[in-house]
């Protein structure tokens, strides 16, 4: 395997829960409680798992946009956990993050160039000044945007452009490591694949590594080499896609997978369908011993006493990390291969295009489609209003990364 | 109204009027159009849809954002906002009777006990200032002049039917105290309570963790059985659809672009949209697949392009796509296509 480029160790963040009139700290949100994992050069690593179970907050420790409550983030092989000034700001040249909602985390006031472009102005020894327009250009190239179109406004873009402009803005430094969060959650299903390709195609021609993060298993499935399952703040089961796709051994992941709705009516009724009774408990207050015992079929009395180890259990064929006290393999679903199949490319295609240049309806005036007037308006109104200081868990959409305290970025 | 019942008698209802259906056909939606009419111009955001359903049938409707599918269900419902929203024309039959030409009051006593709708986004639909049960409880009382304490009595039945845990203690709690998960129990409850013959879904389960989409996904499947509902369940996903939904309407720039049995169309799509979705969603039980992406966007609705509105994008697309519209026809028995090379897409 390739040399590990950024490890997570033990990482915990606990968010203090305020209360009464004094605010005083009633207890603590178990957002991220001890994941440790490594991630390899030019990997994927998929993170899934429910709503609230610590997915981005743990993007958001890798980036170091959040403080560790304890543990540490390696990369390359040096500890960054306490790193702050130019150290943190080399370290973000390194590992960078594309957000979820294509909406919001793009600042509605700053055109596409200087959207991209802001990276190098703030690591401005990376191309001089000179030749930063021309880098521009040719990122938006790269990611399949128009390179004309460097001085329009998010607004005039479409949802899954706004996305290449993320990722445009993601890979501006050469990172070696792409933190993703949801990059395509919130996109349509034809625009999605177009952006999981162009995700594809770049880490072939980049050599990045991601830390790919989504609820959606199928995509997880699609792009990841590696995939972790977590559930309430921790890793339930990691291993190789197929490790945790095809032999699942934890009772959390074989519940997940069942539930996912497969695109085959023939499958209709079946499947394996394991449906999970009850809600995620809070992180507040997760359960003793095993965290899933409350919703687990397979439970037993140890498993609300004595917490598992994520440690290698034997599934089937040979063994990964798994934890669970009665961790054993189960098919949830035949995995079909179809790595030497032609994709039938006469109705669509595998490459990487400008979607601007179909012309789909795009306006003369600036890619006004569809979403142009209402929704890109709403996107516009909803950042504008937004308060990054309030004391909710912060919609992880909403920053760029530059825009964080403690990076002392340059007056424009 | 002939569906079976637990609760409601058809003399139950205030309106006086009772709906039959005729061999089992409940809603014919003929020729619909819906504009929007706003500054920027006309956007026809519904153009010519058609479709029937049946007792105890489950339609899906499929499409991308902005295809028209919640202005479709809206129009059934009879809660568009007009202005902007007109109907230039169509018709939506309820049981043989024309729901656009009925007075208003008519119509707003089909809301609820005859037609009934549950929203894209729980939270946003229930009242966050009155407590759940309450809310169910008054739907009995506006709609069956039951008294409040009976009333408070079966929305917590109802509640226990959705599966609401401890629903006797939970009935004086508000919206905000629930999950989303039982917040779309709750709006599944308020949309049944009247038992009405037509139950519309809209993205029911889109704001949901897939474990949370399985029971309520299970939970509707189950009282469309037990009531013999007619089900129009509009997602974009085509696991969903494929996991539910026995005819499927796949909607591209407010038109019907491929209508068939699911079992059919998800074998051999007849229109190259569809056949382009099927083959850009990565599959749960596939490794290594190649996505195949359609490229570009949706039209915007104020230029739809003329002649085949699918054409910017469609990689088998000639000349006459760009000049001549393609009808929605049958292609082989039992299976629409708008597409001039409909034949070919199906057969490739
Ligand atoms: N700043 C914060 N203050 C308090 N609680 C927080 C904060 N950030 C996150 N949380 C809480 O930590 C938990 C994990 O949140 P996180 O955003 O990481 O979840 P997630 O897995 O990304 O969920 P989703 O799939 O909904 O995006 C949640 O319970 C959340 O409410
Ligand atoms: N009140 C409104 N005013 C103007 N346009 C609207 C209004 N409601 C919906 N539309 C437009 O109608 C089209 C279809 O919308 P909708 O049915 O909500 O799509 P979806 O298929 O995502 O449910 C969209 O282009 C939308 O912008
Ligand atoms: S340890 Fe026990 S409760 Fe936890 S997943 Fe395994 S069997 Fe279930
Ligand atoms: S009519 Fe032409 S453009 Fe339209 S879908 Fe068929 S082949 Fe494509
Ligand atoms: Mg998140
Ligand atoms: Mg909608």
């Amino acid at each position: 395997m390739p040399e590990v480029i950024l490890s997570a160790q033990d990482l915990v963040k606990h968010y203090p829960i305020r209360s009464g009139v004094l605010r005083r700290v009633a207890g603590q949100v178990k957002a991220v409680d001890g994941v440790s994992f490594d991630l390899h050069k030019g990997e994927t690593l998929g993170i899934v798992g429910e709503s609230g179970c610590g997915k981005s907050t743990l993007g958001r420790l890798l980036m170091r946009l959040e403080e560790p409550t304890s543990g540490k983030v390696i990369f390359g092989g040096e500890d960054w956990s306490g790193a702050s000034g130019r150290k943190l700001r080399q370290m973000r040249r390194n590992i960078q993050i594309v957000f979820q909602d294509p909406y919001t985390s793009l600042n509605p006031r700053m055109t596409v160039g200087d959207i991209v472009g802001e990276p190098l102005e703030i690591h401005s020894d990376v191309v001089p000044k000179g030749g930063r327009r021309k880098r521009v250009q040719e990122l938006l190239d790269l990611v399949g945007l128009n390179p004309e179109h460097i001085n329009r406004y998010p607004h005039q873009f479409s949802g899954g452009q706004r996305q290449r402009i993320g990722i445009a803005r993601g890979i501006a430094l050469n990172p070696s490591v792409l933190v993703c969060d949801e990059p395509v959650s919130a996109l349509d299903v034809s625009v999605q694949a177009q952006v999981v390709n162009l995700m594809e195609k770049l880490q072939d021609e980049l050599g990045l590594a991601y830390v790919f993060i989504a609820h959606d298993l199928s995509v997880v499935r699609h792009i990841s080499d590696r995939v972790g399952v977590m559930y309430l703040g921790r890793m339930a089961e990691l291993g190789e896609e197929d490790e945790v796709y095809s032999r699942p051994t934890h009772p959390y992941t074989q519940a997940l997978l069942s539930a996912v709705p497969v695109p085959d009516p023939t499958l209709r009724g079946k499947r394996d369908q394991i449906v999970l009774q009850g809600d995620v408990p809070s992180p507040a207050n997760p359960p003793s011993g095993c965290r899933f015992h409350t919703r687990c079929w397979k439970a037993q009395e140890v498993c609300t006493t004595d917490e598992p180890e994520l440690e290698l259990r034997p599934d089937g064929l040979g063994a990964h990390l798994s934890r669970c006290h009665f961790a054993e393999p189960r098919l949830i679903l035949e995995t079909v291969d179809v790595s030497d199949l032609e994709p039938d490319t006469r109705f669509a295609g595998t490459e990487v295009q400008d979607m601007s240049d179909l012309g789909a309806g795009l306006g003369a005036a600036g890619g006004g489609e569809d979403l142009g007037s209402s929704a890109a308006d709403a996107g516009v109104e909803r950042s504008s209003a937004l308060h990054p200081d309030t004391d909710q868990a912060p919609q992880d959409t909403t920053r760029l990364v530059d825009e964080q305290p403690g990076d002392d970025r340059p007056t424009r | 109204m002939t569906t079976t019942q637990d609760t409601t008698t058809p003399s139950d209802k205030t309106s006086g009027v009772t709906y039959t259906p005729e061999d089992g056909l409940l809603l014919e939606v003929e020729d619909l159009y819906v504009e929007f009419h706003t500054p920027d111009g006309i956007a026809t955001a519904i153009n010519g849809v058609s479709f029937d359903l049946h007792q105890g049938e489950s339609l899906a409707i499929l499409g991308e954002s902005g295809s028209g599918k919640s202005v479709t269900a809206q129009a059934i419902m009879g809660i568009l906002d007009m202005p902007p929203a007109v109907i230039p024309g169509g018709h939506i039959r309820y049981c043989g009777q024309d729901l656009l030409s009925m007075p208003e009051d008519q119509r707003r006593r089909t809301r609820g006990p005859e037609v009934s709708m549950i929203f894209q986004d729980a939270l946003s639909s229930l009242n966050p200032v009155f407590p759940v049960g309450w809310q169910i409880a008054e739907m009995f009382r506006m709609h069956r002049g039951v008294n409040k304490s009976d009333a408070l009595e079966q929305a917590i039945r109802l509640m226990e039917r959705v599966q609401i845990p401890a629903a006797r203690d939970r009935v004086k709690a508000y919206p905000h105290q629930f999950s989303g998960g039982m917040r779309q129990r709750i709006m599944i409850a308020m949309a049944i309570a009247l038992d009405p013959a037509v139950l519309i879904a809209d993205e029911p389960t889109t704001a949901l963790d897939v474990t949370v989409q399985a029971q309520i996904m299970a939970l509707l499947d189950e009282l469309q059985q037990e009531r013999q509902m007619g089900l129009i369940l509009i997602t974009h996903d085509l696991g969903v659809v494929a996991d539910v939904a026995d005819r499927i309407a796949v909607m591209y720039a407010g038109r019907f672009v491929e209508k068939a049995d699911v079992v059919e169309l998800y074998s051999a799509p007849a229109h190259p949209y569809t056949r382009g979705l099927l083959e850009s969603i990565p599959r749960l039980d596939q490794k290594g697949q190649t996505l195949a992406a359609i490229g570009g966007l949706p039209p915007n609705l104020m230029r739809i392009p003329p002649g085949c509105p699918f054409n910017p994008r469609c990689r088998r697309a000639e000349d006459v796509c760009r000049r001549d519209r393609p009808e929605l026809r049958e292609v082989v028995p039992g299976r629409f296509a708008a597409c001039h090379f409909a034949e070919e897409v199906i057969n490739a």
